[in-house]
């Protein structure tokens, strides 16, 4: 399961990541981060069993978390399954299942190649 | 023509047509045909079937619209006219207008342009249209500004200069950054593979002699029933590049399969849905429908190099493309495409539903398409300088375990603001700028240039056109680079400066 934490000017010089990770001993991995000066945004790989004690533990320090559970948002008025995002996305999140591009859950990282890759603009990024 | 031991199978137009008509023939698609002349041979394939459909639904560029406005009052000659706020082209009768797929907006750029005012049009949607005039005695009006749909048009005629490529080169990118490129994003180093084209389904692959294509051929486009006018540009049959001409009534057309497109940091495009019927006459053209993927091969070309002969690194057929994973030096690189396999299924198969509802007849072409093209390149009267003519050839090249201070001394008493950093053996591995010597000073502890130098240099070759380094300076922010040898062997710099010299000598 991935877990999208917004990163608030306060705290994002508090070690936050390995602070949680020392209290829940979950195996985390990063897969995206983009901090700067005042803020930032991360994006977890978290074991499904243990992402409710993480999330938990990130809101308690203040971090906004958002749980990744739909991959990219597509206009289905708009898509015509060209398979220009196939390709481009690191995580491989799409697919074609007989020349229908599918987009599988939990594998996106909100990198947004897909949103400027889509030549119909199609898609979306959950949180944007 | 006679041939010996048994008769050669052929059937006439007018007996498919007589099938259609009474809901009798026999209609494929090209995807189904390969299995049929492969079960069947093609003599009986030419029994069995009558007419076999096929489509593509992919990017095409060169297309747009006639456009009549009608006369307003008073009257206005047209010379410019924006619709959408995207230009049209005016030069040529009072009231008509000529709106090309690929112009961008005056207002949202490439995120909206001749595309996107074509799609609103078939959508229904109301578009503003700002007309500009001369004022003469018969057109006295100079200005005016209205809002139309298309039913408010007499006439909004499609007219596509190049449509339908027969097949059309893969692309990939060998350069070190991501390149956005009319055949979509392309990831560095060899990062992904894009391609276009329905292979199988291709409409001209399907027909690359033109046994029945030709001019006047009725087609399946975007929905509407259009026509074949000819050749398209670049048409070059005798490389396997074939393209045609085609024009439409824009008023029939769906907006299923004209989707207008943007790609990224390059422009607008629309997307087309096109397919022809091909009646199965002979074996010949029996056995050119059963053409497969793995029949139709492409180029996969390297779209790194920012020039017209683009260097191709393999063959691959569209079996490969399709298989969704290439080779490529040793490395497993992801393939997708740009078109849309599922859309040209659309086609083929609404195609061939509306011929078995004897809804769509099949056409005697006038004339058969020429077999002979030409795709050849520009032929340019003014010669453009390349790097080599302009570049300064006194370069002072250092290697990287001289320290800090020299670098600067050599800075202050040479005549450029860069050293180029080369290895043992003379080749380019690093630059090291005023700008990195200042850093390091006030940083207060480097030794040698080694640790604070620039190890993703960019660098260009004496023989490439000076457009090419005006392009890299502007895309990376920088003002200067060495100009290499093949060997990567610093042979001199050019620098922002040369560059401007010469546009004020220019002028």
């Amino acid at each position: 399961m991935k877990l999208m934490l917004h990163v608030s000017p306060g705290i994002v010089r508090y070690p936050l990541i390995a602070s949680v990770i020392l209290e829940t001993e979950a195996l985390v991995n990063i897969e995206r981060a983009s901090i700067d000066a005042v803020s930032g945004e991360i994006v977890l790989e978290v074991p499904a069993e243990k992402c409710p004690e993480v999330k938990a533990a990130f809101e308690k320090r203040g971090v906004r978390v958002v749980p990744l559970e739909i991959p990219v948002v597509r206009d289905e008025n708009e898509c015509v399954h060209c398979g220009a995002c196939v390709s481009i996305c690191p995580t491989r999140t799409f697919r074609f299942e007989d020349w229908r591009v599918m987009a599988d859950s939990g594998r996106c990282i909100q990198c947004g190649a897909c949103v400027i890759g889509c030549p119909q603009r199609a898609l979306k990024l959950v949180l944007k | 023509m006679p041939t010996f031991g048994r008769p050669v199978q052929e059937k006439s137009l007018s007996e498919i047509n007589e099938r259609i008509r009474d809901g009798s023939a026999r209609v494929v698609t090209a995807e189904e045909m390969p299995d049929i002349v492969d079960e069947l041979g093609p003599a009986e394939a030419v029994r069995e079937v009558d007419v076999v459909t096929t489509g593509t639904f992919g990017a095409m560029c060169s297309s747009g619209v006639f456009l009549n406005l009608g006369h307003s009052d008073p009257p206005i000659k047209i010379g410019r006219a924006f619709l959408n706020r995207v230009e049209a082209y005016g030069g040529i009768a009072a009231v008509d207008l000529f709106l090309g797929a690929t112009q961008p907006s005056e207002d949202r750029g490439i995120e909206y342009g001749g595309a996107h005012v074509m799609e609103d049009l078939v959508s229904g949607k109301q578009i503003e249209v700002d007309a500009f005039g001369v004022g003469t005695d018969c057109y006295p009006q100079t200005e005016l500004e209205t809002c139309l749909r298309l039913d408010d048009f007499n006439q909004a005629v499609m007219v596509n200069p190049r449509n339908a490529y027969q097949r059309y080169n893969a692309a990939t990118n060998t350069s070190d950054r991501t390149m956005h490129t009319y055949m979509g994003t392309l990831l560095p180093r060899v990062g992904n593979i894009h391609y276009s084209g329905a292979g199988v389904l291709s409409p001209l692959s399907n027909d690359p002699n033109f046994d029945y294509i030709g001019v006047g051929t009725r087609i399946f486009l975007a929905g509407a029933q259009g026509y074949i006018m000819g050749t398209g540009t670049q048409h070059n049959p005798q490389s396997g590049f074939s393209t045609l001409m085609v024009t439409g009534d824009m008023k029939k057309m769906s907006s299923r399969f004209l989707r207008a497109a943007t790609f990224h940091k390059y422009g607008p495009s629309l997307y087309l849905g096109i397919g022809i019927p091909i009646p199965i006459l002979n074996e010949k053209l029996a056995r050119s429908t059963a053409v497969r993927d793995r029949d139709i091969t492409v180029p996969i070309v390297d779209y790194g190099i920012p020039r017209r002969d683009r260097p191709s690194l393999k063959a691959v057929s569209y079996e490969d493309l399709k298989s969704g994973i290439i080779e490529l030096s040793g490395k497993e690189v992801a393939t997708s495409s740009l078109s849309s396999f599922l859309m040209a299924r659309e086609v083929a198969a609404m195609l061939k539903q509306q011929v078995e509802k004897g809804e769509f007849a099949i056409t005697c072409p006038v004339e058969p398409l020429s077999r002979l093209g030409s795709s050849r390149p520009m032929k340019q009267t003014k010669e453009s300088p390349n790097v080599g003519d302009v570049m300064s050839c006194d370069v002072v090249t250092v290697r990287e375990d001289i320290g800090v201070d020299e670098a600067a001394r050599l800075i202050v008493s040479g005549s450029f603001d860069h050293l180029p950093v080369i290895s043992k053996d003379g080749r380019l591995i690093g630059i090291i700028t005023t700008w990195d010597i200042s850093k390091a000073v006030a940083g207060g502890k480097p030794s040698c240039i080694g640790e604070i130098m620039t190890r993703r240099v960019y660098s260009i070759r004496a023989d490439e056109p000076i457009e090419i380094a005006a392009r890299t300076f502007d895309v990376h922010s920088i003002s200067a680079m060495p100009v290499v040898d093949r060997d990567n062997k610093v042979i001199g710099m050019i620098t922002s400066n040369h560059l401007s010299r010469l546009l004020a000598r220019r002028r």
